[in-house]
């Protein structure tokens, strides 16, 4: 399944500017709750076809960055998806220009059942005759999902339920898939299986990624590069192995 | 038993009546979790437009009663987009104040437009004396008949949009998960309309099959949205099947307690006017000891 066509095939001479290329790009996001302000001033970038994760604390404002991308959020700055400024516009619209979002809590439809979810997945699209083909295609990666495919998606499993979130979600065919806590919840051996399911997904599909989880040690496998977050800042931002060895961000999320 | 039967009978008319409006309170319920007070009194503003049509215009009852509908559909999601939409949909209050508003201002403008007094409605099924299959001396009227064939109809109808087609699954995951439905592309306002739409003409239909048994005036659905809140009560309020059974078994315990409470113990004083108020203990009691309602969804708060 092909769902990036035009990534950074001009290359570097053709593209007019590095931004140009990014599949995402936030430059100065600030968002805030009432009173609170929860985002200062965010600027990064999410190339083409890479993975990449944000670090933080609770409440360091990973999950509002990733709300904020998909219009839940009221915010100023910009958020450029494919070189088009996406703030200010509805999340429905945003859906239907390539950004599909796996909250918290999975973000699926529980009194549904698991093909209704899939068809839901792709709402925003209307080749059908695609759509059934990238059912199956789904079935074959996630066959658990293929035998509860009548069930409710409410009376899976934590890990298969996140297996549908994250099917749901491609099912759109996005540009950018926004993963928040993806292992939240779930056992050690199903989170692992799930990564490794997140990277063949990224390298067979060349979906771009960005991830918020609290498993750095995961997350930084995954992951090209990262960011960590504190108080809506970014204070650090690197190559995975980088962010690996740096002192600070070993003794906050490596546990070591 | 040809008493019995009767009332069996007359206990069907009733359900399939009471069942078609509380679809329609069922659809807004899924969809918003809200009740809509003004489904009674959208319904009587239809059946008023069915019988303009039909005595001034001197249209066909079947002919009338699709173009109400088509009117019903629009003026419903014309209130939901102007009246409804604007507010917070988590905050019931003042959505609820809006309905009980709504209702108000219909049944005044109906009473302005149209009087108080009671018009004769004309029956969409054949309703002469004699149209009636006699089954153990009790009488199936072809109204009964036809009202239920009406509901049938229309649940399959229901039942088709909702599974079938592209707009029923938005708003079956609108009903589910409205972040979740944002999250998907699924345009919330639109699908909720649409929603508004479809249960102000399930009103105006059901207001068109019971009005020549009621007689039209500004309150007559009213009077009869009570029973079906009862009955969606009593099946769950986001469950449409639910809605059905729930109708049929309020209106069996109205036509047989009420018929046969001469007969039992203690319950003598029981009067047909008294039906109302089993309408009031139906919801009472389920509302205390199965809130959830019969076919309902139990809430888990998930985290």
């Amino acid at each position: 399944m092909s769902t990036t066509d035009e990534t950074t095939s001009g290359g570097e001479g053709l593209a007019a500017t590095a931004t140009e290329a990014a599949a995402l790009e936030i430059r100065n996001l600030d968002a805030r709750y009432g009173q609170i302000q929860v985002l200062r001033n965010l600027t990064f970038t999410v190339n083409p076809g890479e993975v990449v994760v944000i670090l933080g604390a609770n409440g360091a404002g990973k999950t509002t960055t990733l709300r904020a991308i998909c219009g839940m959020v009221t915010t100023s700055g910009s958020i450029i998806l494919d070189g088009q400024d996406m703030r200010g516009k509805d999340t429905a619209e945003i859906v239907r220009r390539g950004v599909a979002h796996v909250p918290q809590g999975r973000g699926t439809f529980p009194e549904l059942s698991v093909l209704d979810n899939l068809h839901l997945g792709a709402y925003v699209r209307r080749d059908r005759k695609a759509i059934e083909e990238d059912i199956a295609r789904w079935f074959e990666v996630f066959p658990r999902l293929a035998e509860r495919k009548s069930q409710a998606a409410g009376s899976l499993s934590g890990g298969e339920q996140q297996m549908l979130a994250v099917a749901r979600a491609m099912m759109s065919r996005p540009k950018v898939l926004l993963l928040d806590e993806p292992s939240l919840g779930l056992a050690p051996l199903i989170i692992e299986d799930l990564f490794n399911r997140f990277s063949e997904i990224n390298q067979e599909t060349n979906t771009t990624m960005l991830i918020v989880e609290q498993n750095a040690n995961l997350a930084l496998d995954l992951a090209s590069r990262g960011y960590v977050l504190e108080s809506g800042q970014i204070v650090l931002e690197g190559t995975s192995d980088e962010l690996r060895t740096n002192e600070g961000v070993r003794e906050a999320y490596l546990g070591a | 038993m040809q008493l019995f039967l009767q009332r069996v009978f007359d206990g069907l008319n009733n359900g399939a009546v009471y069942a078609v409006v509380a679809i329609a309170l069922v659809l807004i319920f899924k969809a918003t979790t809200l009740v809509n007070f003004a489904q009674a009194s959208m319904a009587m503003f239809g059946t008023y437009l069915v019988w303009m049509f039909v005595t001034q215009q001197h249209w066909g009852i079947w002919f009338a009663i699709a173009v109400a509908m088509a009117i019903s559909a629009v003026a419903g999601a014309a209130i939901e987009r102007v009246l409804i939409r604007p507010f917070d949909p988590t905050d019931h209050l003042p959505l609820v104040m809006i309905t009980f508003g709504l209702a108000a201002i219909l049944e005044a403008i109906a009473g302005w437009k149209w009087g108080l007094e009671f018009h004769k409605f004309p029956s969409p099924f054949p309703s002469a004396p004699g149209d009636y299959i006699g089954i153990g001396g009790a009488r199936l009227r072809y109204e009964t008949i036809g009202t239920l064939l009406m509901m049938l109809a229309m649940i399959g109808v229901v039942f088709l949009i909702l599974n079938k087609t592209k707009i029923g699954l938005a708003f079956r995951a609108v009903s589910s998960t409205l972040e979740s439905s944002r999250l998907v592309g699924v345009k919330v306002g639109a699908t909720l309309m649409f929603g508004w739409a479809l249960a102000a003409a399930l009103g105006t239909l059901g207001g068109a099959m019971v009005a020549r048994q009621t007689n039209l005036e500004p309150a007559f659905m009213a009077k009869l949205v009570i029973f079906s809140f009862a009955a969606a009560v009593l099946g769950g309020l986001d469950s449409i099947g639910g809605a059905v059974i729930g109708a049929f078994i309020v209106a069996m315990i109205q036509s047989l307690l009420v018929g046969y409470a001469q007969q039992i113990p203690g319950l003598h004083w029981m009067k047909s006017n008294y039906s109302l108020v089993i309408a009031f203990v139906v919801i009472l009691v389920v509302l205390l000891f199965k809130p959830e309602g019969l076919f309902g969804t139990k809430r888990i708060e998930r985290v």
